[in-house]
């Protein structure tokens, strides 16, 4: 995937209580883990895993390890533990926030040897996986009776154990959710390398709900190394469409107006005329170029519901001012139309040497309003900012374009103003990417000091070493106190929650 | 539970909420969470401390229409929620039994992970809870998630705490997601006494494509039913599919249309004033000896098909008859936990509700109490491991 050329080289992370250098005897520990062709130390070898899918920013592990079991990274994690060096697990490193990113001289724990179908159980509507498997592999092993609903557009290489750190969405997850709620079963490995087994193939097993705590958590609170998953039937129908409008807030018009029928489509996107533009000479799928949004609908369900919700949104589409529809006559037609929106990141080098994607999230209603902002920014900046949303969970994509490298600082400001403009419109920083390294410093733009507090109890209770995936998520690094008894009386000896710059 | 002779508190905000919590740390002493006060669940015993009454947070602070959310503090009654929205043809999709006068919360509903038919639809309170304050036993008061159905950033903490029964905090206000309220219904029934005929059947459903806005299943004496209830324009038609389906699995099947109070006794089924709950975690495959045993047991058991979850409901009896018959019941369906909900205090004290194993991930529940709670100040004793 193109990105920004600025190389940003992180130093090393000093957050962990006490992070040792990765010894020799380490290294030896691990090569007889994982055999020693599974264990890169080479620059060479190493520079692939400097970066996950967010090039800008860069940092070289002290070795990649590359376990072919759940037993070996248990083993690789407890080799950590004993020496105190700090780890990152990364899938297929496709992630969009830095949050696979190394950390300088530590281990790198990469699961893309781990792609095993465990078990596929249709009757229960369950699968159980590695978390090297990728996404597009689980809705392959399940099919035709059955799939995988979350797809995130990097859907064919992305792997389900970070989809499960990401807790990714995708263009479906309006009507369908997030990998959050698909996941009934983790088996994961704490930064002790404890290994703990949470919920099953059941649901509401009694506990805490650490699943959805781990879910999510970008690797901060262990490694996941078996994952079921929930499975839905495949609908009986699918319709799509794509309607073109000259303005997306005309697009967005409809969009309300779809929701607010009480229709839930399986997805709905939509595309500014930037990024059709891109898109279009990328994969020609005829969109015309000259309209201000296309808006993509796609219903699913029983044929007889389908059918009916269908002349409702076509119906509201003219009504809102489409200038044209098209709708899919088959599955090719179908996936000409998905293939241009799926393109549509990949394209944008086609129509800017660089760009920032942001992930910004705001309620749907405010669509045109923040949509107003964003154009206003972009004129007072000076920039072009194409727009990609998943418009029934009003996340916005913003692709802010720049041309050389003298741009790419007020490039990232613009696309942290447009973060700030999601937030007040009562939004968030992230609805799919994550916080990883790159947007670590807009928490506090979204939450306050109680709430990162709070955040960090639930990170110290599963990781008080900090040792997995330290300098993520959290906007400035800090340490855990003492693990406190749990009958102890006074709040003072209670954790300090020391902070290091 | 002796709860009648704690002394109550009954703050005005969220503010107030966390002073008493930290007053509370200080000196020592057990805070007890109350909503509708309508599900004395878990450990016998957590009878001891302070009450804390969430009656006065009862506001709907925001109902946003046009975006399908809500912001509500903990103490909104379910039912009075679920009218306003009625007028706004939309729902929160979370249908658990009300209890006793009818008085569930919001917040005592998602605590303590409570759910309805609607589940299998829309999920469970932790899929629909997009934000969430707390008020921690350190004072402060914490908000994690946002106002938007889409959202990664930080910990999903919401989550951690549906369901934690007040054990790590006190939830003062969720936002939840809302959807749009259906206008019409149809519910196909199935009927046998067969109950490897009845899961047949309810599995054959599961795997349809038909979208069901809920799937259940009923035993009770001597007869199984499953019900798949159709929501929406073509709510008829698609109940005639499954009827069609449900009559090629070998039950008597037929189509209802004023089907309110097949649902309404589904939900209620999942309550007992006198005898004893036990809600089981298990699979779609094993309904037919879930029914077995609830049969053997001379229970009543509603469960939602699709999920493997149902509720096994004994009749009243003598303390140890009950207890002899919980055990007797997950004996026979283990490995698949078995959670005793509603029962005498009495009963409870005989034996653990919540069948959780000492394993791995109760050292870790453990160590998330301990950061949260490090007092114990919070509904201490009740749940999971003697949390």
């Amino acid at each position: 995937m193109p990105g920004p050329t600025r190389l940003v080289t992180v130093p090393a992370q000093t957050i962990t209580t006490d992070p040792a250098p990765l010894t020799p005897e380490l290294l030896a520990r691990l090569r007889a883990i994982c055999g020693p062709a599974h264990v890169l130390t080479e620059p060479i070898q190493l520079r692939t895993y400097e970066s996950d899918g967010l090039l800008q920013y860069r940092a070289t592990p002290g070795a990649v390890v590359l376990p072919g079991s759940a037993t070996e990274v248990r083993d690789v994690v407890r080799a950590c533990a004993t020496a105190g060096v700090p780890w990152v697990a990364r899938g297929a490193g496709s992630g969009l926030s830095g949050g696979a990113l190394p950390v300088a001289e530590g281990v790198l724990i990469a699961v893309t040897r781990m792609r095993r179908v465990l078990e596929v159980d249709l009757p229960n509507g369950r699968i159980v996986v590695q978390p090297g498997v990728t996404n597009t592999e689980v809705s392959l092993a399940v099919g035709p009776t059955h799939f995988y609903p979350p797809d995130p557009s990097s859907q064919i290489v992305c792997s389900i154990g970070g989809n499960v750190a990401e807790n990714s969405g995708g263009a479906h997850c309006f009507k369908y959710g997030f990998t959050t709620n698909y996941v009934t079963g983790l088996e994961i490995v704490l930064a002790d390398g404890e290994v703990v087994t949470l919920g099953g193939k059941e649901v509401d097993r009694p506990g805490y709900d650490l699943l959805g705590a781990f879910v999510g958590s970008e690797g901060t609170l262990g490694i996941c190394t078996a994952i079921t998953l929930r499975l839905i039937p495949v609908a009986e129908a699918t319709e799509t469409m794509v309607a073109f409008f000259d303005s997306t807030s005309h697009a967005g018009e409809a969009v309300s107006e779809i929701v607010s029928e009480g229709v839930v489509p399986g997805a709905i996107e939509m595309m500014d005329t930037l990024t059709i533009q891109a898109a279009e000479e990328a994969v020609h799928a005829g969109f015309p170029t000259d309209v201000g949004a296309a808006l993509i609908v796609e219903l699913d369900g029983s044929r007889a519901e389908c059918d009916a919700r269908f002349d409702d949104v076509v119906r509201i589409c003219e009504r809102s001012g489409a200038s044209e529809i098209r709708i899919a006559r088959d599955d090719a037609e179908r996936m000409a139309i998905w293939k241009t929106r799926k393109a549509a990141f990949a394209a944008m080098g086609r129509v800017a040497p660089h760009y920032y994607v942001q992930d910004g999230v705001i309620p749907r209603t405010k669509l045109p309003e923040v949509l107003a902002r964003i154009t206003a920014l972009a004129e007072e900046y000076g920039m072009r900012v194409g727009n990609v949303f998943h418009a029934g969970d009003g996340n916005l994509h913003p692709l802010v374009c720049y041309e050389g490298e003298e741009e790419a600082e007020r490039a990232e400001e613009l696309s942290g103003r447009i973060l700030e403009v999601c937030v007040e419109a009562g939004g968030s920083i992230t609805g799919e990417h994550g916080i990883g390294v790159d947007k670590k410093r807009h928490m506090p733009t979204m939450f306050a000091e109680p709430d990162l507090a709070a955040f960090q109890h639930l990170r110290c209770a599963f990781d008080p070493r900090g040792l997995a995936n330290p300098g993520k998520v959290m906007p400035t690094p800090r340490l855990c106190g003492e693990v406190p008894g749990p009958y102890r009386q006074h709040p003072l000896e209670r954790e300090g929650i020391a902070e290091r710059f | 539970m002796a709860t009648e002779t704690l002394r109550s508190e009954t703050p005005q905000d969220a503010e107030d909420a966390a002073e008493l919590l930290r007053a509370c740390a200080a000196d020592g002493i057990a805070v007890r969470f109350a909503g509708g006060a309508t599900k004395a669940w878990g450990h016998a015993g957590g009878d001891d401390g302070l009450r804390l009454c969430t009656s006065a947070l009862d506001t709907i602070v925001e109902h946003n229409r046009g975006d399908l959310t809500a912001v509500l503090q903990a103490g909104v009654p379910l039912r009075a929620l679920d009218e306003l929205l009625a007028d706004a043809g939309q729902m929160l999709a979370l249908d658990p039994p009300l209890g006793a006068g009818d008085a569930a919360t919001v917040g005592g509903a998602v605590a303590a992970g409570d759910s309805g038919p609607l589940r299998h639809r829309y999920g469970a309170a932790r899929d629909l809870v997009l934000g969430m304050t707390v008020a921690l036993s350190d004072g402060s008061l914490a908000r994690a998630g946002s106002k938007v159905i889409k959202n990664v950033a930080g910990y999903d903490l919401a989550k951690l705490f549906s369901g934690s029964f007040g054990t790590l905090g006190l939830i003062t206000e969720v936002i939840v997601r809302l959807h749009p309220r259906p206008p019409d219904h149809a519910t196909a029934v199935g009927a046998t006494d067969d109950p490897a005929v009845l899961q047949d059947a309810a599995l054959a459903l599961a795997a349809n494509s038909l979208e069901a806005q809920a799937l259940d299943v009923r035993w009770e004496a001597g007869e199984g039913l499953v019900l798949a209830r159709f929501a929406g324009i073509a709510a008829t038609e698609q109940a005639a599919a499954a009827e069609r389906l449900l009559g090629a699995s070998g039950v008597q099947a037929r189509t209802v249309e004023e089907d309110a109070a097949l649902w309404t006794a589904q939900r209620t089924g999942q309550r007992s004033a006198k005898g004893a709950v036990v809600r089981v975690s298990g699979r779609p495959t094993q309904l037919a000896e879930s029914c077995e045993a609830a049969k053997a047991a001379g229970a009543t058991l509603v469960g939602r098909a699709a999920l493997g979850l149902s509720w096994i409901a004994l009749p009243a009896a003598a303390p140890a008859e009950l207890v002899q018959a919980i055990a007797g019941l997950r004996d026979t369906l283990r490995p698949s936990p078995g959670v005793v909900l509603d029962a005498p205090a009495a009963v409870r004290a005989q034996l653990d509700p919540w069948d959780h194993p000492e394993d791995s991930a109760l050292v870790l529940m453990r160590r998330v109490k301990a950061r949260f709670d490090p007092t114990a100040t919070c509904n201490p004793g009740i749940f999971v491991g003697g949390i």
